[in-house]
């Protein structure tokens, strides 16, 4: 198979794929009758500086190594950081002797054969950043000063830091597929306090790229860093009520997250799902649709085949508000009496369909209620869809921001809350591996004084 | 195993965990006492404060039980060294999972790249003995062997399913590690520790009806496996994640709004460890980024709360012989009668507030730099009989138990989840209603503590905390509570 790579890498992905090789014959040696294994390797720099000054300097280096043996329907697994030889014989004969102890799973074994990723298309996704320490110094103080220059009531930071990773992965199983890539991240943050009296209020803001050319310029993270914080200051809190709620879109991509997991195979073969059976059925209003695109050039989730060597595709989640498909590993699809849909390892850029409303037109449409710009706690439940958060934002009336809120909680269940959604603003504004605009959804209890 | 007071401290015969990790890190890589001169040498200059070697070896084992079968096990080798060189408050990180000189050297010179110059006069290596030993230097993963506990799993899953026909899922995990560290200081003092932990998870998912509800449980400690076994421990756990599941099939809609809220012994401790606990660590107030930055000898708590990190109690998943410094760990007060008296320190920290560490710099592994940590966080008993402070409340929740938590330091604000709770109707508990998060403000939450039970528990040993990407162990603890005015979010209409 043929890998992708820039000549740099060849040699050490070649590497990786003996690796691959000694795991895979070692556990047929062993009397596996099939096996897969995961290796990796990366290498990466993290500054941070603080008030303007080095904090700390990390080098990183990590391996890592996968294996799964199959004995029939058993199945056993042993992973360590040590690539060398003996290191792998030794994991495989780890792998081997749990699988002398589990027991007969019918679903357990690889992916079939024919879904095993052909041919690995180009994402574009390695773009080693040469940076010097100094340099990477310099960008994260840049960042951090124009945060602090910003307002006057920015008092103190927690830093900000600069990091990129380069890294190989290379996965192989005994049906012969063999596939590897590398691929790059580079990331700026900072977090800064801002006071008013004796009031005391953090937040950050952060880009994340697979480019070096495509991270947010260190100035604008810094100022966007600094406008957050300061909007926090001189939070209330509000009386208990029933109110509309704008969820800020950093926020509505994680109730996106929240319908991944609840149609994620591992969930529903438990049974540990509020949207158990629901396939064809309408989750959302009509105008909810919801894509993936695993192959998205430099995307920060892309990958050319998933954790079972299978290909990866686009697909259609959710069209005109109905659910089209779950997402699936081999073993989930096989627990399900289903196909697996390239999902081992989890879902790679989720992208929803926005609407045509700014942030000032969807405040318009929220009209009185609240804006929620930052969620706090696990108060998620999974299997009943229940939802109950720690929340801050700004209370909104007319349409224009009042003064921002604090320690509140919002609360609902994630089922009415999807049907609930009024609108989806175009005003997407984070990195990340998912895009989507703001949610105004209708109706939501906000727990205060 | 009774909490202490922190005036007692358990000094048992020294243990000879630095043999032991000489013996399984170094020994097999041929790295001798001259090469670990080397590298401390290699770290050191005249502009370095501080350096040190951190080797760790860790050996985990897990074995996970699905649908009544053993469905999956997995085995886990990780080591590796982190070496560290502080200047000020500047400090440079290398890790290298390759325990060769040449690797270990090269990652020693990146991580002395923070302060220019170079050149330190040698240093004689040298063990100091082990004072403590809270656990046994054992590898709990060979305790019993993989037919007993492929066992131990089957019966826990009887038990829950014996249990009641609702129950429809259970799942149980049980994981076994040992961890060796292996830390060398720039003055050349060598300390190790052999680190034993275990743990047993259930989950059950109950349905009646076309509902389905789920609770988990469980518990682990630094012990053997034989603790386990030992009084059923392990049926219990099976027990009261079913338990709690069919309580939750009957749970209606919790409330909204602030109220009188009275947070059940043991597990809640998890409140201590948001409100209180992040806020003290040292370097978020040798910053001044903390809601408690400054406030030392100020009240923050009602009369009668004595809140402590005690990292001494034998045998606890949050507690350690030595922290990942080499420091050994401590019993802190971190607010006693009401009043701020405390920070939980590692040694930059420390040095740079001019205070003593106090054994609370803990690493997630040698590929992340230490920083102040927690260990048990628990408050004190106080002398309210449980009963008592139900039958005091007209109005309210009772908040039995609890998922995790979160915080943020700077505003003070937290949260967590009730994962098992019941409203209180004239000084009774009545209805079980549904988990939801509570939210409160860390500064101001234990001076609404009106009430402090005679009945302090510590949890059941699974515990793990998060800070900046790194996971830890840790333990909580609190007797039961009652906070005047804790806001619950719920959705019950009032």
């Amino acid at each position: 198979m043929a890998n992708l790579a820039t000549a740099d890498t060849t040699e050490q992905l070649q590497r990786l794929e003996q690796s691959i090789d000694r795991l895979l014959s070692e556990a047929k040696r062993c009397g596996a009758t099939a096996a897969e294994a995961v290796v990796s390797a990366s290498t990466g720099l993290e500054v941070a500086v603080r008030m303007g000054e080095i904090e700390t300097v990390e080098h990183t280096r990590d391996h890592g190594l996968g294996v799964t043996v199959y004995f029939g329907k058993r199945k056993g697994s042993a992973s360590t950081s040590d690539l060398t030889p003996q290191a792998l014989e030794d994991a495989v004969a780890q792998a081997c002797t749990i699988a002398r102890h589990t027991q007969e799973d019918p679903c357990a074994g690889l992916a079939p054969a024919e879904l095993m990723a052909r041919e690995l298309p180009s994402l574009d996704l390695d773009h080693p950043w040469g940076i010097s320490v100094d340099d990477a110094v310099r960008l994260a103080t840049d960042c951090e000063d124009a945060a602090r220059a910003q307002d006057n009531r920015i008092i103190n930071s927690e830093g900000a830091s600069l990091s990129t990773h380069a890294g190989l992965k290379v996965y192989g199983n005994s049906h012969g597929f063999v596939g590897g890539y590398p691929s790059t991240r580079h990331g700026l943050s900072v977090a800064v306090v801002g006071k008013s009296g004796d009031e005391m209020q953090r937040d950050y803001w952060w880009t994340s790229a697979r480019a070096p050319e495509d991270l947010e310029a260190a100035e604008s993270v810094g100022r966007r860093a600094a406008e957050r914080t300061v909007a926090r200051l001189g939070g209330r809190r509000l009386g208990t009520r029933r109110a509309p709620v704008l969820f800020r879109a950093e926020q509505a991509a994680g109730l996106l997250r929240h319908l991944c997991g609840a149609i994620s195979g591992s969930a529903l073969y438990r049974k540990m799902s509020f949207l158990l059976d629901q396939l064809g059925e309408p989750l959302f209003p009509v105008f909810v649709q919801v894509q993936e695109d695993p192959l998205r050039p430099r995307g920060l989730a892309s990958a050319p085949f998933d954790g079972d060597g299978v290909a990866t595709a686009p697909k259609t989640i959710v069209r005109d508000g109905v659910l089209q498909t779950y997402l699936l590993d081999h073993y989930a699809g096989c627990r399900l009496g289903m196909t697996t849909t390239g999902n081992a390892g989890g879902v790679r850029n989720l992208s929803l369909r926005m609407g045509d409303k700014d942030r000032a037109q969807m405040l318009q449409a929220l009209d009185t209620g609240l804006f929620v710009t930052e969620l706090m706690g696990q108060g998620v439940n999974n299997v009943t869809g229940d939802y109950s958060r720690g929340a801050s934002g700004f209370w909104v009336e007319n349409g224009v921001i009042q003064y921002p809120v604090e320690e509140i909680t919002i609360a609902g269940n994630l089922k009415d809350m999807f049907k609930g959604l009024v609108e989806i603003g175009n005003d997407h504004d984070f990195c990340g591996s998912t895009t989507t605009g703001s949610w105004l959804i209708d109706k939501m209890t906000i727990a205060g004084e | 195993m009774p909490p202490t007071s922190c005036k007692a401290k358990t000094h048992t015969p020294m243990t000879d965990s630095i043999a032991l990790a000489r013996q399984s890190i170094l020994a097999p890589v041929g790295l001798g006492d001259s090469d670990l001169d080397r590298l401390i040498s290699a770290l050191s200059s005249p502009a370095i404060d501080a350096a040190d070697v951190y080797f760790q070896s860790s050996r985990l084992q897990s074995w996970m039980l699905e649908d009544g079968i053993i469905k999956d096990g997995s085995f886990n080798i990780e080591q590796g060294a982190g070496l560290r060189a502080i200047s000020g408050e500047k400090t440079g990180f290398a890790y290298s999972d390759e325990l060769e000189l040449g690797a270990l050297t090269k990652a020693a010179d990146a991580a002395r790249a923070i302060a220019r110059g170079g050149g330190a006069a040698p240093v004689n290596i040298g063990g100091a003995p082990a004072r403590r030993r809270l656990y046994d230097p054992m590898n709990p993963i060979e305790s019993l062997d993989d037919a007993a506990k492929i066992d131990l799993l089957h019966r826990v899953d009887a038990e829950a399913r014996g249990m009641d026909t609702r129950v429809k899922e259970v799942m149980v995990s049980l994981v076994a590690v040992q961890d060796t560290i292996l830390v060398v200081s720039d003055d050349g003092r060598l300390n190790a520790d052999v680190r034993p932990l275990i743990r047993l998870s259930v989950v059950v998912v109950a349905e009646e009806n076309g509902r389905r509800e789920q609770a988990h449980s469980g518990g682990g400690a630094r012990l053997d496996l034989g603790w386990m076994l030992a009084e059923d421990r392990a049926l219990g756990f099976a027990r009261e994640a079913v338990r709690q599941a069919l309580v939750n099939l009957e749970a209606g809609p919790a409330p909204a709004g602030t109220m009188t809220v009275v947070l059940g012994a043991g597990w809640p401790g998890v409140l201590l460890h948001e409100a209180i606990g992040h806020g003290l660590e040292g370097d978020f107030n040798r910053k001044g980024t903390s809601a408690f930055s400054g406030r030392l000898n100020e009240r923050v708590a009602a009369k009668g709360v004595t809140v402590v990190d005690d990292g001494t109690l034998p045998g606890r998943r949050g507690s350690l012989n030595i922290d990942d410094e080499g420091t050994e760990s401590h019993c802190t007060t971190l607010i006693e009668d009401g009043v701020l008296v405390g920070y939980m320190q590692d040694r930059l920290n420390a040095r740079l507030m001019g205070m003593q560490p106090t054994g609370n710099g803990r690493r997630e592994s040698y590929a992340h730099l230490p920083m102040p940590r927690m260990t048990n966080t628990y408050m004190r008993a106080g002398n309210h009989d449980p009963g008592e402070i139900i039958a005091s409340v007209e109005h309210g929740l009772y908040a039995a138990n609890f998922g995790g938590g979160q915080v943020d330091i700077t505003s003070g604000k937290f949260t967590f989840s009730a994962s098992e709770a019941y409203l209180i109707e004239n000084g009774k508990i009545s209805q079980p209603v549904k988990g939801a998060t509570l939210i409160g403000n860390g500064p101001d939450v234990l001076t609404r503590v009106s009430m402090v039970g005679n009945d302090l528990k510590l949890d059941e040993g699974v515990g793990t905390c998060g800070k900046d990407g790194q996971s830890v162990p840790v333990g909580v603890g609190q007797p039961t509570l009652r906070v005047d005015g804790l806001t619950v979010g719920g959705t019950g209409a009032d």
